[in-house]
This record gives C-alpha cells, sequence and structure tokens, in this order.
C-alpha cells in the first residue's frame, strides 16, 4: 500500500512536503466527496421542502453524527460546526468566557499555546478584570505536573491547554490537567489541532469539557472546523453569532433562539467542508489510528535521529519520545530560519519557518522563530533524506560566514 | 528558483552576516523602525542629513540574511547622494524588485544593490528585500511633510 498515492498533489509535485502541521494535503476520496456532493447534492440544508433540500441535509446531519462517534461524544448535537479552531475558540471566549469570568478569577493557559487559544483569553481577561496565568515548560519542553499543580488554583475558572504544540510537538498530559483542574472547579478548554491528525480523541474519557479541532489539518478541506461541548454547558450559553437558522421565533424586539447544534450555527454553513470532513474521517478510520501512530513513529523516529547527527542544528524537542508527536523544530545555529526554508524551497523541500503563531513561547525560549518540520502519513523516510540533505546544503553555503 | 546562488551571493553573504554599517551614529536626525510581521525581521534606520544630502547612515535590528544585507548595500549605495538622487535609487530598486524595471542601464544605478535583482524569483522573500528601502522612503516623506515650507522658500 502507498499511501502517497492517495495524494494526487504529492503525485503532481515533486516536493517533500513538511507541513502538514500548517495544513496537510487532501486524499482523492476527500476531493471527490466535495465535488460528487456539487454533482449530486447541492442545495441549502434546513431550507427547503424539497427532496434535494431534504438530502442535503440529511448528508450534512449525518456527518455530525459521525463526527460524534468519532471522538465518542455522548450526544450528537455536541457537535458545532465552525470556521476553523480559532473561530470555535473564540465562541467558547465570548459566548463561555465572557458571560461566566469575574474579576479575580484566573484563566489559566501555557506558554506554548497557539495565538488562537491565547489571544481571546486576553481580551476575556481584560474585559472581566480576571488574571490570565501562564503554565511554563521546563528545560525539557514539557509542562511538570508541578507547574500544573502551582498554576491551577482555587481562583482557576478555565483552563486552555493544547493537546500537542504546534511549535514542539509536545503531547500534553491532558489528562492530568483536566483531573486536577475539575479537583479545582475549573474548566478545561483542549485545542486539538495539532492532535486528531494523528492519535484517537474520546473526549468522554478525557472528559474534556471543550475540545477543538481544525479540519484542514486532518485530511479535510480548508474552512471547516469543529467545536465540541458538554450539552449542559452549550445549552446555558448565549449563541455567538446571530442570524438565520439559529432562531426559533423572530419578533420585531425580541427572538428565541434554536436549540442545539443549530443555535451555534448562524447562516448558510460551509457544506461542503463538513461533507469533505466526513469523507477524510472515513479514510482516517479506514486506515485506523493503530496503523497512522505506527507510520507516523516510524518517520518521527528516523527523522528525529537523523537531524541529532546534524551538529549544525539546534532541536527544541523533548528527548522523551512518547511524549512527542509528529512537529520538529530547529535552527541552523547562526543562520535565519527563514533563509533556511527558502533553501529548502529550492530543494523542494516545504518547511515552515517564523513564529508559528507563537510569540510568547518563542520569547520564552529566547529566540524570534524556527524552522519546523511536520509529518504526516504520507511521509516517507525519502522525505526525511531530502530534508537532511537540503539542510547540509544550506549549512554549506552559510557555513564560511556564520558567527555565533 | 533554480540557481540560488545568484540570491545568496557572496557579496549578500558578507553584509548579512558582518556589515561595517552595523553600529550607531552619533547624532542621528532620523532614526525609524522597520518591521516584517512575517520573518519577525526588524531594522532602525539611522540617517545624517547634510542639508539635502544624505551625509551618515547606520541600522541596527536583527532578521533574515536577506533583510539585513539589503539594508547595509542600501546604505553604501545612498551614503552620499542627495536626496532626489536617492529617491530615484529608491524607486529604481523597488522596481527591479517587483519585476518592473528590467532596463540594464536604468539598474546601473543601483551600484552594489543590483545583487538582489533574483529576489524577484522568490516571492516569499520580496518584503525582506524591500524592508530597508521602505524605511528609508517612509523617512525621506517625513522630512519631506515636515519641511515643504521652508524648502520651498529656500529655493525659491
Ligand atoms: C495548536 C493549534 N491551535 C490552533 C490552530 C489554529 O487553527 P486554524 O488556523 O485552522 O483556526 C493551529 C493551527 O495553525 C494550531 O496548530
Ligand atoms: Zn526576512
Amino acid at each position: 500500500m502507498n499511501i502517497k498515492d492517495d495524494f494526487p498533489i504529492l503525485k503532481n509535485r515533486n516536493i517533500a512536503y513538511l507541513d502538514s502541521g500548517a495544513t496537510s494535503q487532501k486524499p482523492q476520496a476527500v476531493i471527490d466527496a466535495i465535488s460528487e456532493f456539487y454533482k449530486k447534492c447541492n442545495a441549502n440544508p434546513h431550507r427547503g421542502a424539497y427532496a434535494l433540500s431534504q438530502e442535503a441535509t440529511e448528508v450534512y446531519e449525518n456527518t455530525r453524527t459521525k463526527i460524534a462517534e468519532f471522538i465518542n461524544a455522548k450526544h450528537r448535537e455536541e457537535i458545532i460546526f465552525s470556521k476553523n479552531a480559532t473561530e470555535s475558540l473564540n465562541l467558547i471566549a465570548y459566548s463561555y468566557g465572557l458571560e461566566n469570568i469575574e474579576k479575580d478569577d484566573e484563566i489559566v493557559i501555557s506558554i506554548m499555546e497557539h495565538h488562537s487559544n491565547l489571544v481571546p483569553w486576553q481580551k476575556v481577561a481584560k474585559t472581566k478584570q480576571a488574571k490570565l496565568n501562564y503554565m511554563y515548560i521546563n528545560e525539557n519542553f514539557e509542562l511538570s505536573d508541578e507547574e500544573i499543580e502551582s498554576k491551577i488554583t482555587d481562583k482557576t475558572k478555565i483552563v486552555g491547554i493544547t493537546h500537542v504544540s504546534n511549535v514542539l510537538g509536545t503531547i500534553n498530559n491532558i489528562e492530568k490537567i483536566i483531573k486536577y483542574a475539575h479537583k479545582k472547579g475549573a474548566l478545561v478548554i483542549v485545542d486539538a489541532s495539532q492532535s486528531i491528525p494523528h492519535m484517537k480523541i474520546d473526549v468522554q474519557a478525557l472528559d474534556a469539557d471543550f475540545l477543538v479541532f481544525s479540519g484542514h489539518k486532518m485530511l479535510a478541506p480548508l474552512g471547516i472546523g469543529v467545536l465540541y461541548g458538554k450539552k449542559e454547558l452549550l445549552d446555558n450559553m448565549t449563541p455567538f453569532l446571530m442570524g438565520g437558522d439559529m432562531i426559533e421565533y423572530v419578533y420585531e424586539q425580541d427572538t428565541t433562539f434554536a436549540s442545539l447544534p443549530n443555535k451555534f450555527e448562524a447562516g448558510t454553513q460551509n457544506v461542503e467542508g463538513v461533507i469533505g470532513l466526513g469523507a477524510a474521517i472515513d479514510y482516517i478510520e479506514s486506515l485506523g489510528y493503530d496503523k497512522i501512530e505506527q507510520i507516523e513513529r516510524e518517520i518521527v523516529h528516523y527523522a528525529i535521529e537523523e537531524l541529532r547527527k546534524l551538529n549544525f542544528l539546534d532541536l527544541y524537542l523533548t528527548k522523551n519520545n512518547e511524549n512527542h508527536s509528529a512537529v520538529i523544530s530547529f535552527n541552523i545555529k547562526g543562520v535565519h530560519p527563514h533563509d533556511v526554508a527558502s533553501i529548502l524551497d529550492a530543494e523542494g523541500v516545504c518547511v515552515r519557518s517564523g513564529n508559528h503563531c507563537a510569540q510568547p513561547l518563542m520569547r520564552f525560549l529566547g529566540i524570534d522563530s524556527t524552522c519546523r518540520a511536520s509529518f504526516y502519513i504520507y511521509n516517507t523516510k525519502e522525505d526525511v533524506d531530502r530534508l537532511v540533505e537540503a539542510l547540509n546544503k544550506a549549512y554549506n553555503m552559510f557555513k564560511k560566514y556564520i558567527k555565533i | 528558483m533554480d540557481n540560488l546562488d545568484e540570491v545568496y551571493n557572496e557579496l549578500i553573504m558578507e553584509h548579512s552576516m558582518n556589515s561595517y554599517n552595523k553600529k550607531h551614529l552619533d547624532k542621528a536626525d532620523y532614526s525609524e523602525m522597520g518591521h516584517n510581521p512575517n520573518c519577525g525581521d526588524e531594522i532602525t534606520l539611522e540617517v545624517k542629513l547634510d542639508g539635502d544630502k544624505i551625509k551618515d547612515m547606520a541600522f541596527s535590528g536583527h532578521g533574515c540574511a536577506i533583510s539585513q544585507a539589503s539594508t547595509s548595500i542600501m546604505i553604501d549605495t545612498l551614503k552620499g547622494k542627495d536626496i532626489k538622487e536617492a529617491k530615484e535609487i529608491i524607486k529604481t530598486f523597488i522596481g527591479m524588485i517587483k519585476r518592473e524595471i528590467k532596463d540594464e542601464e536604468e539598474l546601473k544605478k543601483l551600484e552594489d544593490a543590483i545583487a538582489f535583482r533574483n529576489v524577484s524569483n522568490m516571492p516569499a522573500r520580496v518584503k525582506c528585500a524591500l524592508l530597508a528601502w521602505h524605511t528609508i522612503e517612509d523617512i525621506l516623506d517625513k522630512r519631506e511633510n515636515e519641511g515643504t515650507a521652508s524648502i520651498d522658500c529656500c529655493h525659491k
């Protein structure tokens, strides 16, 4: 079985695509599902009495059920569609945060949060005069138990935590964080954007209060995201966006809102995105997370081994392989990551360089930016070899000029 | 990009890693920061004028090789020029990077800054090459706006 063959773009272009942390490539099955939808079922769901609209409604709603089963949600209406993880997090910040946080309450997040799970909490904290506190990483790029227990206190009302860091690849101990936060009476929001492409998520086993992710990092199209929330929480929240589809009765001066999930899905939705996400989940399930983990473990371990041999590199990586997912950040000592990325690009190796929407983490690490290689099921050892070769080339170009 | 060495050439590498223009001026007339949020490139340009002449320039900051070298080489090119001439050169450099100016004769006035011509083949890096040039543009605009009245009367 050659997984690469399922991804047309990887056949069409001779590249080592190592930026799946930014967005994954899409398999033929996902591309087909979207085009089939437009050829056979396109209509505005929930808005027509005719058969075609009913069918569109059905595929849309069936995908909700599929996602609920995929992450083991108790109720299908606990799955809300959004644009992306960012919108899901904003929805929580506005509709839960602003309504429930009070003066002097504490919001706790980690220093490795993506800006999307950070900036909204700054807004809530500032508006409500609450405190925004950070859990910092240790020298091994991990959150220690002591750090977790010292930052989450009796005053903490919300904990926001990324399951996997998009910069460090660190897998956070969210089981521990959720248990501890619940003991202290706080709710936990899990950002699963970088974990759900790679590992099984079970929201009930985790007992997560909210969990968000984007479809586009897990083989689905751009522009579709998911918010999971416990029903009793979502039921008591006010809507985020107002308009069509999310209402029950509208009078001149007043409105009653629809029940879940429609309450949070205002306006015509990204139906092709939902269909594509459904197809992506089918693809992931047909491969199975066991197989996915096996493929990735092999590739990522190989990459770590090879990169560790390059003594001109700084790696920002935990030593505990079992706490590390599919993202590796590195720098050529003394060379700016954007120059490295350009040279890699010329060799057909796609990596990201920059601050990865994690400026506070960069500042904490005392650097401006990193290069980041991120891996997924279609990557091979040849991709890693191309990366290593290109890095050697970049180093050799800069070697005689480097001043450290 | 086929030929990377044309972008990361000797001159650019030397200036980026080892610039004699990276220092502070004694008494600068203007000091302006330029920032490229994509890359995190950050430079502060210092300029000393003598009437209509750019008497001295220096920079500080950090960023990728292209942004740093472009700043340093720009300083070499513009130092000693009068403002009108400098503006022409700036316009030409921006035109070259945006592939709007290709005329060899016209490009000659860029002196060493012509070393950046192949950056136009790397769209992701165009901003890096232009950072310093936009920053000096801002400084010269600023001067023009604050000085219009007095300059007008001097020239009349
Ligand atoms: C950990 C993490 N959270 C949130 C996001 C935001 O995702 P999106 O831009 O799709 O909303 C990303 C992706 O960039 C991410 O890596
Ligand atoms: Zn740059």
